[in-house]
């Protein structure tokens, strides 16, 4: 039974009020809330139990890294993995610049590497800097003018190329459009191609079982599941995974060091050079609680509703452009109003208390795509309900009315 | 500082509710003449915001004065950017250094357009247009 009342006394941020009105958080495909437990934990292990982990033979430092390895079970637990394959890194960001760095001994000038229009600019700049480096050659699947992937198509363009490196979004970040990924994995089985999956907006929202999913890797951001920022990871198919070269060295990663020379450990270790974000990783074991607690499908099922919902209220108002794909879709709305700026509007609605991201969402070759320079972004999370929707849509009707 | 500015924050003080503030904010850019063309250079083009915000900065000798054009493509950056202009534009290097935007600015309740959060580019202009004030009054 999914109650959003309840869950939203779990969230105390969105008691706020913002300009004497009450917070309308619209944005959390830039980052969700956080639930009190999680706000909670980070408190209460820099209170009680603050200690470096891997290191120590004391108490506390025995008590950090049991906490923070347990969280890396939990995280291969939410993804059916193992924990071996789980590797922190500070980020999403961060965890698809360790996997283009770690390949660049694999690649030379023969191989090749596939992108998406749909990417967000951390998996699209790697890829160029690693293409730079080996002299491989960066391919673009094709995308439909509705910015949605044909599967025939793309399942051609891989055939023909046979990618050496292959990497998708799991869902825009810009349109919230869920990537069909499973025949673009399968069509590229037989070619020994390395796949990556970017989970910055899939990770919370469709809780994948990467088991299942059969990618290579697949990388997240904890502050986009209500875990703390300054968090996050990847998964590697161990093999694969262990395949890579480092991309830090330092403290923690490394077997021996001599003054000339220094082995290093196994993956996971081997990528975990210096102290980690242990209070980040901590918060975000009570924030992988918290998820695991909710009823996945009624959780999936109540967002959809949201969508649904204020896709109908947006379609009411003339003018209005939608460029999310309405089918295949996490919950995130990217629209515009006739020729007006998203600044402008994202600004109007800020004075109504409605929190909603303007711009190119860091996917310039996406809007380029879609011919405009930007949009208005909305985003919802399962916190949000149908009265933030009922304000957000009133409020855009007085920025128009100001606008016009 | 020159009377069309206290005309200006006349008005907007004048306008309690915010969406009155902002619509007067928006009449004024409205009335600020569009750039020419030519003058639109990337060196022109205010690195970093989400908008595209272009500031032409020339000091003339003759009259000893900052010359000050700019243009934004979102209304609200425009309004703001014609009072900015308001406030420098034609005056001196030793005028334009007595007058502190951020205080003009917090008197009108628009501080929060000068934060680096903001990322309008109306924080880099008043830097740009102190900073030319500074080099040209040594």
């Amino acid at each position: 039974m999914f109650t959003v009342e309840k869950i939203r006394n779990d969230f105390p941020i969105l008691t706020q009020q913002i300009n004497n009105q009450p917070l309308v958080y619209l944005d959390s495909a830039a980052t969700s809330q956080k639930p009190q437990s999680v706000i909670t934990a980070t408190e209460v292990f820099y209170t009680e139990q603050n200690a470096n982990v891997h290191r120590g033979r004391h108490t506390l430092s025995e008590q950090a890294t049991t906490a923070y390895e347990q969280t890396r079970d939990k995280v291969a637990h939410y993804f059916n993995v193992q924990s071996r394959e789980i590797v922190w890194t500070k980020g999403a960001t961060e965890a698809l610049n360790l996997i283009a760095n770690g390949l660049t001994e694999q690649l030379d000038k023969n191989s090749s590497i596939v992108i998406t229009p749909l990417e967000h600019h951390a998996n699209i700049v790697p890829w160029q800097q690693l293409a730079l480096k080996t002299g491989a050659k960066l391919h673009i699947l094709p995308l439909e003018p509705d910015a949605t992937l044909n599967v025939a198509a793309c399942v051609e363009f891989l055939d023909q190329v046979k990618p050496s490196v292959l990497t998708l979004t799991h869902a825009s970040n810009a349109l919230g459009n869920i990537t069909n990924l499973s025949p673009l994995l399968s069509a590229v089985k037989d070619f020994n191609t390395i796949t990556i999956v970017d989970g910055a907006q899939g990770a919370m929202h469709l809780q994948p079982d990467l088991k299942t999913l059969d990618c290579d890797f697949y990388v997240f951001s904890a502050h986009k599941m209500l875990g703390p920022t300054g968090v996050g990871g990847l998964y590697g198919k161990y093999e694969r995974l262990n395949a890579l070269q480092p991309y830090q060295t330092g403290g923690e990663m490394i077997e021996t060091v001599s003054l000339l020379q220094s082995t290093f450990r196994d993956a996971p270790a081997k990528f975990e050079a210096g102290t980690p974000n242990i209070a980040g990783v901590i918060g975000f074991s009570a924030a992988l609680d918290y998820l695991t607690a909710l009823d996945k499908k009624a959780v999936y099922d109540y967002e959809q509703m949201l969508f649904n919902y204020v896709v109908d209220k947006l379609n009411d108002i003339d003018g209005i452009t939608i460029y999310s794909n309405l089918e295949h879709n996490i919950g995130t709305i990217c629209f515009n109003y006739r020729d007006e700026h998203p600044f402008d509007i994202a600004t109007l609605l800020d004075g109504f208390g409605v929190a909603v991201r303007s711009g190119h969402h860091c996917t310039q070759p996406l809007m380029a795509h879609l011919g405009i320079n930007g949009s208005v972004r909305a985003s919802f999370c399962f916190y949000n309900t149908h009265q933030d929707i009922d304000i957000f849509i009133n409020a855009l009707h007085e920025c128009i009315a100001l606008l016009d | 500082m020159n009377k069309t500015f206290k005309e200006l924050a006349y008005t907007l003080n004048n306008s309690p509710a915010w969406q009155q503030k902002y619509r007067e904010i928006m009449l004024l850019g409205k009335q600020l003449p569009t750039m020419p063309e030519v003058l639109k250079t990337p060196d022109a083009l205010v690195p970093g915001c989400e908008s595209k915000v272009w500031l032409y900065l020339e000091f003339d000798l003759q009259e000893n004065c900052l010359v000050i054009i700019g243009d934004s493509d979102t209304r609200i950056v425009k309004g703001l950017l014609a009072l900015i202009l308001s406030l420098y534009n034609g005056l001196t290097p030793s005028q334009v250094l007595a007058i502190n935007a951020f205080e003009e600015f917090q008197k009108l309740g628009l501080i929060s357009h000068l934060s680096p959060s903001r990322g309008n580019g109306i924080k880099a202009i008043v830097e740009r247009i102190q900073a030319m004030a500074e080099q040209k009054s040594l």
